[in-house]
């Protein structure tokens, strides 16, 4: 289809004009942060239009990991198929986006799913979240320039890592959710080495609340920068410890429950503005912090009463739902991760789109850093934690 | 609000802009004139009754008959309910108004729906492509989208 193009084309920016058309002023001058930088957490390119010191607009360019998921799982001979191309979305959280595919696919068929694969998967996307998470305050911790938290997080990822690879052999990509079970049951050492984990992660906890979240260079670089206001956080349809850290008690694991996650006791953390103002940096890394505390009770709880049965005697052998749509969403680390799944009947799905939760997140970046300085643009961007893997998709 | 409560009171309030509508479907859906979205989706946002503040997603889709679509995933935080709502176009004439200055995260999805149907969103601030480079050919998720043999003198190996 030839059709005449009345958006400008040129993409690198000319030095009177952004990429988005905006005019500079005289004093104004365009500086990129990225794609190779540090602080992007990885393939980011951020065009920064600063004055001086001053920063006057954000304009994120993204797409250096596209890879169309989407595309590719159309083209998929089976829904199982799919699992690995969620996978490698947010690559830091595997587990979580195989879920919230197998929630999606498993409502349009309707499935029951056995009450000890609930268990384990809950049990796998807690610990998830808390490798996550222990990413996010590493590399944040860096970010600030604090380089011991850094290598404590990793260290206790490591043990999660084990964990999963004990189950299923893989320790990043893990192939392990599928629709309607999971691929291998838990191994017999399981139970114990979570608990084990559990116990020692709250010392970590512990030891990186010393030494980083109370510290006085970290909240001098935290607190009252990037804030992100409730009305503006919802507006921009911001998700997971970002919108948490606005001050907006909003989980979807309570409010729009999936799973078995109402069987325990757990709290919605939220940002209260302890160091600065609501929604600032240090309430989402707090909001964060906290988080794992409250993950940690629930693998405490889970581990405890996981029932006996099969984990494979749900998983269907042959996938053809019925013509129709659906859109599920479930909590990953980042925030609200959904799959819209059009089925047209046949074996392989028409539509899947996936509402990553860091591409929104980073959408609303612009609306926060106007106004900050070049070096706080480095803790904003952290706090708000993204994968491009999964901005990219 | 149910499904059908929302259906009313918009057909009472837009009449003829609302259109075919599937409510006994798992997540009940409403097609909106595509001319009229931002209208319609103020409404949505701003009247006490509904109160969609939260846009989950927004979605492109090209359908087996050869219309273009958008979808809108809305949630409303004060009442917890939800609407599925569309808005269909033609391919020839791919246009669909931009709910931008309604959420503000529709900006980041609708160029993206640009960038992988060709959906021009009418009064979008800046509709640039998103995923793809700027020079690249056609629009990858529309269904009769072929990869091209070469990409900028580059082969595409497969």
């Amino acid at each position: 289809m030839k059709e005449s193009r009345t958006l400008p084309t040129d993409y690198v920016s000319s030095p009177e004009r952004t990429s988005s058309g905006r005019t500079l002023r005289t004093d104004e001058m365009i500086l990129n942060m990225g794609p190779q930088h540090p602080s992007t957490h990885g393939v980011l390119r951020l065009e920064l239009v600063v004055d001086g010191e001053i920063i006057v607009d954000v304009i994120p360019h993204i797409g250096y990991l596209h890879r169309c998921f989407e595309k590719h799982a159309e083209h998929m001979t089976n829904y199982q198929q799919v699992i690995p191309y969620a996978d490698r979305m947010d690559y830091l959280s595997s587990m979580c986006n195989d879920w919230a595919y197998a929630l999606a696919v498993e409502k349009l068929l309707k499935t029951e799913i056995p009450e000890r694969v609930q268990y384990i998967r809950l049990i796998m996307a807690e610990l998830q979240r808390i490798a996550s998470h222990l990413i996010a305050v590493g590399t944040y911790a860096i970010d600030m320039g604090a380089f011991t938290p850094f290598l404590w997080c990793f260290r206790d990822r490591e043990r999660i890592l084990d964990l999963f690879e004990m189950t299923c052999g893989a320790r990043l990509l893990y192939n392990y959710i599928w629709v309607g079970g999971v691929s291998h049951d838990l191994p017999p050492s399981f139970v114990e080495k979570a608990k084990e984990f559990c116990r020692d992660f709250r010392t970590t906890l512990k030891e990186v609340h010393d030494v980083l979240t109370y510290n006085e260079i970290f909240i001098k670089r935290t607190a009252n920068v990037g804030v992100l206001p409730k009305d503006v956080a919802i507006n921009w349809a911001c998700s997971g410890p970002m919108l948490r850290g606005s001050g907006v008690d909003w989980d979807l694991r309570r409010d729009d429950p999936y799973g078995i996650y109402d069987r325990f006791e757990w709290t919605v953390q939220v940002g209260k503005g302890e160091m600065g103002t609501v929604g600032d940096c240090w309430d989402r890394y707090i909001v964060r912090m906290r988080e794992m505390e409250e993950s940690t009770r629930i693998i405490e709880q889970a581990v405890e009463s996981v029932p006996e049965g099969n984990v494979q005697s749900s998983i269907p052998k042959r996938i053809r739902p019925e013509a129709g749509e659906v859109y599920v969403r479930s909590e990953s680390p980042r925030g609200e991760l959904g799959f819209y799944v059009i089925s047209d009947g046949t074996a392989s799905p028409y539509r899947v789109k996936a509402r990553a939760p860091a591409f929104v997140n980073l959408s609303v970046l612009p609306e926060i850093s106007r106004g900050a300085m070049v070096a706080d643009l480095v803790a904003i961007v952290g706090s708000v934690d993204i994968v491009l893997g999964e901005v990219d998709r | 609000m149910t499904a059908r409560e929302i259906f009313d009171n918009l057909k009472a309030k837009f009449g003829d802009a609302i259109g075919e509508a599937k409510l006994d479907a798992l997540q009940p859906w409403i097609t909106v004139a595509e001319k009229r979205a931002k209208e319609i989706c103020l409404f949505l946002r701003d009247e006490p009754g509904f109160g969609f503040d939260y846009l989950s997603c927004l979605s492109g889709v090209d359908y087996p008959d050869g219309k273009l679509g958008v979808t809108y995933h809305l949630f409303s935080m004060n009442h917890k309910h939800k609407i599925v709502v569309k808005a269909l176009c033609t391919r020839e004439n791919p246009h669909v108004q931009s709910v931008s200055a309604v959420w503000g995260t529709a900006n980041w999805h609708e160029r993206e729906a640009y960038d992988m149907y060709g959906i021009v969103f009418d009064e979008h601030p800046d509709l640039r492509r998103i995923l793809c480079g700027d020079d690249y050919p056609g629009y990858p998720l529309r269904k009769d989208f072929k990869v091209p043999e070469f990409y900028n003198g580059m082969k595409v190996p497969y």
